[in-house]
């Protein structure tokens, strides 16, 4: 079944599949002459059955058996009748998998047959055919697809199901599938809590023990490694999600100029208004954050109508950043402070991908200072094109805020309990995977550098700072090796490089404390500067210990995408100048900065390659949204190649930027491109350094 | 089949009652293409290689049954088989030549046992246990013998069961299963997880040389010349190479000795002269690892003929009967006839005093040939090969759980002057060479000197098996003294003797000796030398081509059981 070298197809064999199509095609003529006739004679269903036999991947003639079986049954009453007529049914699946054992058409019309519950099911025979069938090819999913459903259906116990996929691993351990059902019962075990089943420790411990007999007897053979990843991502992370990061930090003051709303002209009385948004950040994707599932107490007014939304491209509705956006709205002007009080009790709203419920109940406050400001400061800052390089380090400024690197510390404390197990199991594997002879295997690498990441993720939960340094030093070499090693899976470990840099350089207070500043601009508050240059990152990580960054400088790097900076909502300036990017569908994680003002996307890739890569890898491009359409003829209207641009339209008009920078790309350079651009972005005032007006 | 019809004859031309030299059938034609004396494996593959050619073919023996050297023997039979009384001279000198232009030269028989030592009292019914005479041997699934019986058609008179405990390692005092397979070594719970990353490292890196090779061999493939083992390490001794790769002293003598048979130690302080080289370690390999897996039914490596090895020169003769042979036992051959200027044999006299003409004779090697007046390259000066082998019969199985277990004594793992490796085969009552509740083990070692081999093959047997209590009581003795439960099979019979391995230089090509029963643990060597004498024979003919078998309604020949 598998590893069988194709051959090519000779003379007499395409003669023979001509012949066989003519066949096939006479056939399916008749077989779907009957299904619209609604003929449900034993001729007919002979002939659906012929089909069947060459052709399993029919898909009318299974639904017109399925029909014809439905009418026909109807008709007996006696039970040794229909237990026959079942039979023969089964038979004729089995007929067809013979044909084609991964035939989806036949395994469902099998399960079909059994659900209708109309004879007692022979689980001897079922259970017959799939040994029969695994041992012809023991990694038939199909089969093991139908092994689950055969056990849910008589109820077979999960513990004899487990032992069934030792057997098949003890036959060759070279089996994704058993290996996946073994998780997959595993998980089931231990959620329940079956007997012999109470200890996770000692469950993995044992399962840790068996892969690795597997994984070096033959490094080579994924099947072991991606199990092996499994039982690394069930220990290395906690149960039950954390909140690991927020924006505003506890007991932050912040510092908000409401500013006169130009939008609603027509009201009389002006009002003062701000929004401030809310970020939460968990270690995992997570759903139900809602108005009941946490708590916002304030003696300030805003509305009371608060929407939790996730800040994701994808469309699961799981997200590791939700944000809510406090409306605050004044009619005084005088100087006020107020305090605001965020509450996260255990949820089972809150839930992880996994299942698992928020468990550990955070709570946190932070105070509000309003000031009213009658000059429009917020357009005012603009006068002049942004420069990049005027900036002051932290030091000089004293009386701000400390940056809230430490906001870890929320949830340290509640994490301690059973990392200790985690972090000595961790331990043995990496000292184990650091003995493996084989200095070639890229599998054995990549799970030690997982291995060791997930050691410095531990470390992370207040422990000591050194021997996490240690394990993303020794993880960066790893990669660094594997980009050799295996060049064709290169940006993926360009990718894993790159985060565990920015960990590196973003985990403690002094390293990170040397990327960042205070940049001063005109006629603006100072405001919160990092600058991570020429680090040759792909990507961007740990965009939690970001969340207060105004002013960002990502400049000279190889980033290819720029996922992970839409949980930055206070960002106004961005610069990715001289980059990887190559479309504007890389670039919609910005769309969802409501802050940003200022970017700066000079040279990079957009437009060289007519091919846009982004829109394969991203989890939800832009091209899945619905609303787009109604713009698109708007613009139509004015003009604008919709079909050429339909990714910069759906980019820009998402933005409300003030100054904009994209030369050196080569979309630039078309003709019409800078008038597109102003026209989708009407409040912008800077186009390559140029003023618009 | 024509044995039978000799028979007929007999009592016909007897009519019963007589002297013993008269109880003799005539023969008729009394011309044929070949004549053969004995029936062991070589000599019955040949007689089947000639008359699947098309040649007359008369095939006698002395024995009442077949196999010779060969043979399977009843437990009861052992002792008078092994220690022959001195046989009459079977003279028939005084018989003049018919022809005056024949010269009729005696033959006379070596005896090919020595030392023989029985103890412990034979258990009844000794007629229920089968003993081999070539054990402990097995075949490989995918050996030269298995395609043979399948090309001949032999196959249809043999069933072999599998030797589905597979191998075990005695080393430092315990026995270890071998590591043979990707799934053997995950499996295995006695080794490091860095042995077994080494272990099959080597495996893998011997497969794709292998795989290369073999598909560098048939053109219309392509292979991955780097997978090659490079030329300078195949000629390297196989323990170097094993040295090379990284194999620790365990691990180098599961390769040497259990996978890849080795015989002498190949990894003594001073190198003896045995060594094998990674060619033919890897040769050895290569087999054992397409013998895995090759018979759906059969599990491991080896196979073993059901009723005992005597079973397969049978086979061979009733392929060679079918094709027109005839077979004559009970028939000595008294003499050889050569031409009046003994430089060619011409035919055989009977123990009958029938003159039998032929073209060629082929003899078992327990005739000593006389020698014929043609100058003759190199002198006798051969040191003589001896093996020896014990026989034990034991009241259970070494390997709880299994029936047929093969166990490998590396060198100096039973004593410090073992120099070669002393092999154990365990049989059960599923093959019929015992009844049940008792298990057969046969031991062997190539030796030169008697009782250091003998030596050998008794620390073996010490090293296994508990002697019986001396009032009768099996075992219970040892039952109160091992704390540990896991009590050593009893050891209730056994016989260790020893074997020469004598080998005549053929002089000439009318008369030909065909191999004893080597040393070794198949019948490679064996099947290999009889080739060649095919070949000398008539070098045109095809060595049992495929179209020679009979053709059976129900061809199940790819399965073993």
């Amino acid at each position: 079944m598998h590893g069988r070298p194709r051959r090519p197809a000779k003379p007499e064999d395409e003669e023979a599949a001509s012949a066989k199509a003519a066949k096939l095609r006479d056939l399916q003529a008749q077989v779907l002459h009957n299904h619209h006739a609604r003929t449900y004679t034993k001729e007919a269903i002979g002939l659906s059955f012929k089909l069947l036999e060459i052709n399993p991947e029919a898909y009318t003639a299974w639904n017109y058996r399925k029909l014809a079986f439905q009418h026909n049954v109807k008709e007996l009453s006696d039970p040794e009748a229909i237990k026959s007529a079942v039979d023969d049914e089964l038979r004729v699946v089995e007929v067809a998998l013979r044909q084609n054992p991964k035939s989806y058409g036949a395994w469902y019309h099998r399960k079909w047959l059994l659900n209708q519950k109309l004879a007692p099911v022979d689980f001897k025979r079922e259970f017959g055919l799939l040994d029969k069938l695994l041992k012809v090819d023991a990694r038939n999913f199909h089969g093991w697809n139908y092994r689950r459903f055969l056990s849910r259906f008589m109820g077979v116990p999960d513990e004899e199901e487990l032992k069934y996929t030792m057997d098949k691993i003890s036959e060759n351990f070279s089996n994704y599938s058993a290996w996946h059902n073994r998780s997959i019962l595993l998980s089931n075990l231990l959620i329940q809590q079956s007997k012999g089943f109470e200890s996770k420790q000692k469950i993995f411990s044992e399962e840790f023990e068996l892969v690795t007999q597997a994984l070096f007897t033959d490094p080579s053979d994924q099947s072991g490694w991606f199990y092996h990843l499994w039982l690394l991502a069930q220990t290395s992370s906690p149960d039950n999600p954390q909140l690991i990061a927020s924006w505003p930090s506890n007991a932050a003051k912040l510092t908000s100029s409401l500013m006169k709303e130009k939008v609603e002209q027509h009201t009389l009385s002006s009002i003062w208004s701000r929004t401030v948004p809310i970020v939460l950040y968990f270690n995992e994707p997570v759903k139900g954050l809602n108005q009941s599932s946490v708590n916002l107490k304030s003696d300030l007014e805003f509305s009371k109508d608060i929407q939790w939304r996730p800040l994701t491209m994808a469309d699961s509705g799981y997200s590791n950043c939700w944000a809510a956006y406090l409306q605050i709205s004044n009619e005084c002007s005088s100087l006020q402070e107020y305090s605001v009080e965020v509450n996260i009790p255990c949820s089972d709203d809150i839930v992880s991908r996994s299942g698992s419920n928020y468990n550990s109940p955070v709570h946190f406050t932070f105070d509000i200072e309003l000031i009213s400001n009658d000059t429009a400061q917020g357009l005012d800052l603009f006068d002049k094109p942004v420069a990049w390089n005027c900036s002051e380090s932290f030091q000089s400024h004293g009386n701000r805020d400390p940056i809230p690197v430490d906001l870890l510390k929320i949830t340290s404390a509640l994490v301690e309990q059973d990392s200790n197990w985690h972090f000595e199991r961790l331990s043995e594997e990496i000292d184990l995977f650091r003995e493996l002879p084989d200095d070639n295997s890229k599998f054995g690498k990549l799970t030690l550098a997982r291995l060791l990441l997930a050691c410095a993720a531990i470390k992370s939960r207040g422990r000591s700072l050194i021997e996490r340094k240690g394990y993303c030093e020794e993880a960066l070499g790893l990669f660094t090796d594997l980009i050799h090693l295996d060049p064709s899976h290169k940006q993926c470990y360009e990718d894993e490089r790159s985060l565990v840099l920015m960990d590196k350089l973003t985990c403690d207070m002094e390293t990170f404390m040397k990327h960042c500043s205070v940049q001063v601009q005109p006629n603006s508050a100072p405001l919160n500067h990092v600058q991570l240059c020429r680090l040759s990152l792909t990507r961007i990580g740990f965009a939690e210990r970001l969340l207060w960054v105004q002013m960002l400088d990502l400049s000279h790097n190889s980033l290819r995408s720029v996922e992970g900076l839409e949980a930055l909502q206070h960002l106004v300036f961005l610069n990715i100048s001289n980059n990887q990017i190559s479309s504007f569908t890389a670039l919609e994680p910005l769309t969802k900065i409501i802050s940003l003002k200022v970017l700066d996307l000079s040279f990079n890739k957009i437009g060289a390659h007519s091919i846009d890569t982004t829109r394969y890898i991203c989890s939800s491009p832009f091209s899945h949204k619905i609303e787009a359409s109604e713009a698109f003829e708007e613009y139509q209207k004015v003009n604008i190649n919709v079909e050429e641009y339909w990714d910069a339209i759906l980019f820009f008009r998402s933005l409300k930027l003030a100054q904009l920078d994209i030369k050196g790309n080569e979309i630039a350079s078309k003709e019409n491109f800078r008038t597109l651009v102003v026209t989708l972005i009407p409040c912008l005032k800077w186009f390559d350094g140029e003023d618009v007006n | 089949m024509a044995e039978a019809a000799a028979h007929s004859s007999n009592s016909a031309v007897d009519g019963g009652g007589g002297s013993v030299q008269n109880d003799y059938p005539t023969i008729d034609p009394t011309s044929f293409d070949v004549v053969l004396c004995g029936t062991g494996l070589p000599e019955s593959v040949l007689a089947a290689a000639c008359a699947a050619a098309g040649k007359t073919v008369l095939h006698v023996d002395p024995s009442p049954f077949y196999g010779s050297l060969y043979s399977s023997i009843p437990l009861s039979s052992l002792a008078s088989f092994l220690s022959p009384e001195a046989s009459p001279p079977t003279s028939s000198a005084a018989a003049a030549a018919s022809d005056s232009r024949t010269v009729v030269v005696d033959l006379h028989r070596r005896s090919v046992y020595s030392d023989v030592e029985t103890s412990g009292a034979a258990p009844e019914p000794a007629r229920r246990f089968t003993i081999d005479l070539v054990g402990p041997r097995v075949l490989y699934c995918a050996d030269e013998a298995v395609d043979l019986l399948l090309r001949s058609g032999g196959s249809h008179h043999v069933e072999f069961k599998s030797v589905e405990g597979g191998s075990l390692l005695y080393w430092e005092g315990c026995l270890y299963p071998v590591p043979d397979s990707r799934q053997a070594i995950f499996k295995d719970t006695t080794l490091k997880l860095k042995e077994k990353n080494i272990l099959f490292r080597f495996f893998k890196l011997v497969q794709a040389h292998i795989a290369a090779a073999s598909a560098s061999a048939d053109e219309t493939r392509e292979g991955d010349a780097s997978a090659k083992i490079p030329e300078e390490d195949l000629d390297l001794p196989f323990v170097e190479f094993l040295k090379k790769q990284g194999l620790p002293p365990k691990m180098r003598a599961v390769v040497l000795y259990a996978i890849a048979m080795a015989d002498y130690d190949q990894d003594g302080a001073d190198p003896c002269e045995k060594l094998i080289t990674t060619m033919e370690g890897i040769q050895t390999i290569a087999l054992y690892s397409s013998s895995i897996g090759r018979f759906a039914n059969a599990e491991g490596a080896f196979i073993y003929p059901m009723y005992g090895h005597g079973e397969l020169p049978q086979a061979f003769c009733r392929c060679a009967a079918v094709k027109g042979a005839l077979y004559v036992l009970r028939m000595p051959v008294a003499a050889v006839l050569m031409d009046e200027e003994k430089k060619h044999f011409v035919g055989a006299r009977l123990a009958s005093g029938q003159d039998i003409l032929c073209q060629q004779l082929i003899f078992d090697q327990s005739y000593k040939i006389p020698t014929l007046d043609v100058p003759f390259d190199g002198s006798d000066s051969h040191f003589p090969r001896k093996v020896a082998r014990g026989v034990c019969i034991i009241s259970k199985s070494v390997k709880q759980g299994s029936s047929n277990v093969l166990v490998i004594f590396p060198p100096k793992s039973l004593e410090e002057q073992q120099v070669t490796a002393v092999r154990l085969l365990q049989l059960s009552s599923n093959l019929a060479v015992c009844p049940p509740g008792m298990f057969m083990s046969y031991l062997s070692t190539p030796c030169t000197d008697v009782s250091a081999g003998k030596q050998c093959i008794k620390k073996a047997i010490d090293a296994l098996f508990s002697p019986q209590a001396s009032d009768g009581s099996e075992g219970h003795l040892e039952t109160a003294s091992e704390s540990t439960g896991d009590v050593k099979p009893t050891l209730i019979w056994s016989c260790v003797y020893v074997q020469d391995i004598t080998q005549e230089k053929n002089q000439g090509t009318s008369l030909l000796s065909c191999p004893m029963p080597d040393e070794y643990l198949d019948y490679r060597n064996v099947l290999g030398s009889t080739k060649k004498l095919f070949a000398s024979i008539y070098p045109d003919e095809e060595f049992l081509p495929k179209k020679s078998a009979p053709v059976y309604a129900d061809d199940d020949s790819d399965s073993a059981e």
